[in-house]
């Protein structure tokens, strides 16, 4: 399957099976859109014609073509299918565990998925006891794995901030003795940020994910104090020092859009303004009834807001001020393979999401959902939790039929499982909405990568 | 005259080679809400 589109004024070719991306000329892109149904003598004419060039320049574009064809690198054949079915035999190891340390928040955002950070239960922290068992059971069950992955998360995590420096020292002592690598990642609403909290920070976490909207009032609409105060005057300081204290290491300043903010270009704009060069901006999850789920009328919007967005970073990139946004980093060289492409985000079955209290999940977004607990830390999985592993091995772009057609199936694995679940009540599900979205955002994301190969050339 | 650019030069040849699984879990970088195409390859070097 060969995927033609223009955006930014760029003609771009993706092969969908190869993962090959070509930008095209106009005569080129007519070629290639007619090239698999049309005879090649007929071809040739037809593009001289059309565009008043030379029979041997036609031929010569056809050519070419035809030279990518043979190379795999256009109108390749899908032949992944057995793939799957091999790797869904493979017993899986977790390498990656979502650490809920604080099932309570100190801001009262309305959009929460999370529900303020209790998710549907009690308030709770989580004790060293668990943290430090759920570090063994990741070292348990991570079998030839090296590089392991714990994200702190809640709620707040920073409520629980003694824990966490307790639980990562706890997970450095083991490495060398079970040849493995620990990386940490912090995700944080802001309030409590500190020195304490940066020194440490940049001595021990990976990445470190800073929540803020955009727009003081966009961020306040949703992002308030229990006392109903806006959060903005309290945490753009705090992320101000906290990024530039980064300095190399990575950070995201990640916000959520709404249906009251669906031209989320503003707050990206913003976070630029005030200083920030790694930014991530996310729908929000909400269910449908929620005033600030997204609606159809939103979508053209949030389209058109990808595009502005990719002229920005073109802009910012060529005036020798870059930016990174999380969505439109593509390695189109080294990038996933296909067995990464295969598996996707790993939920469910090498990624698992612990509650305060050691339950174990298939990722953040289902803690708390009745069904979904598949046993705890202390015990390990259940028959039930390996049930669930079954569900979730299933989930990829092969098993849905929504996925056969679409072009950027290798990209998105099928996609998000809770999303899947929210919107159709089946984890293997498509959430459409999200799908439109995630195609948009990949064709401007290869349009970001074709202005940067046309400005070189 | 050139009229096609490649950005790129092939998922088959990635089997032979691919599988490690010591990439990171998209999940835990940055959106935590519509997560693999930002992704890079971790395999270690031999």
């Amino acid at each position: 399957m060969v995927h033609l589109f223009k955006r930014l004024g760029y003609n771009i070719a993706v092969d969908t099976a190869s993962a090959s991306v070509h930008v095209l000329d106009d005569v080129a892109y007519e070629a290639v859109s007619l090239f698999d149904k049309t005879e090649e003598g007929e071809l040739v004419a037809a593009l001289a014609k059309k565009f008043g060039i030379p029979t041997d320049d036609a031929e010569e574009c056809v050519a070419d073509i035809k030279e990518l064809v043979k190379e795999g690198r256009l109108f390749s054949e899908d032949r992944f299918r057995p793939d799957v079915a091999a790797l869904s035999k493979r017993s899986p190891v977790v390498k990656a565990l979502c650490l809920h340390v604080a099932h309570t928040c100190n801001l009262d955002c309305d959009y929460c998925f999370a529900s303020q950070g209790k998710y549907h239960g009690e308030r709770a922290l989580m004790s060293f006891e668990v943290g430090k068992r759920a570090i063994d059971f990741l070292l348990e069950n991570s079998g030839s794995r090296h590089n392991l992955e714990v994200d702190f998360f809640g709620g707040e995590p920073l409520m629980n901030f003694e824990v966490v420096k307790r639980i990562v020292a706890y997970a450095r002592s083991r490495e060398e003795e079970c040849g493995k690598r620990f990386r940490f990642t912090l995700t944080t609403n802001g309030m409590l940020v500190d020195d304490d909290v940066i020194e440490f920070s940049n001595r021990e976490m990976d990445n470190v994910v800073m929540s803020l909207d955009g727009r003081k009032e966009v961020n306040d609409r949703f992002r308030k104090t229990a006392g109903g105060a806006g959060s903005y005057d309290i945490i753009v300081p705090k992320f101000q020092k906290f990024a530039a204290a980064r300095g190399e290491r990575e950070y995201y300043i990640r916000g959520t859009f709404t249906h009251f903010n669906p031209d989320f270009m503003k707050d990206i704009d913003v976070m630029l303004s005030l200083g920030f060069d790694r930014l991530s901006m996310e729908p929000v999850v909400a269910s449908p009834d929620s005033p600030c789920a997204l609606t159809e009328e939103d979508k053209p919007v949030v389209m058109k807001q990808y595009e502005l967005l990719a002229e920005r970073m073109i802009e910012k990139n060529r005036t020798g001020a870059p930016f990174v946004f999380y969505h439109y980093m593509l390695d189109l060289e080294h990038g996933p393979c296909i067995y990464k492409r295969i598996s996707g985000c790993g939920s469910g079955t090498e990624y698992l999401a612990v509650t305060p209290t050691g339950e174990l999940y298939p990722c953040h977004q289902f803690v708390g959902e009745k069904g979904f607990e598949m046993g705890n830390v202390f015990d390990g999985i259940s028959e039930e939790g390996r049930k669930i592993i079954a569900d979730f091995k299933r989930c990829n772009a092969y098993s849905k039929p929504e996925c056969e057609d679409c072009w950027a199936r290798l990209y998105c694995s099928g996609g998000c499982a809770a999303n899947g679940w929210h919107s159709t009540g089946d984890v293997n599900g498509v959430y459409a909405y999200g799908c439109d979205l995630f195609r948009c955002r990949m064709e401007c994301a290869l349009a970001v990568k074709a202005a940067e190969a046309v400005h070189v050339s | 005259m050139k009229r096609i650019i490649s950005l790129n030069t092939d998922l088959e040849n990635s089997k032979k080679e691919g599988g490690c699984g010591e990439c990171q879990t998209s999940c835990q970088s940055a959106c935590k809400t519509s997560c693999v195409a930002n992704q890079k390859c971790e395999k270690p070097a031999k």
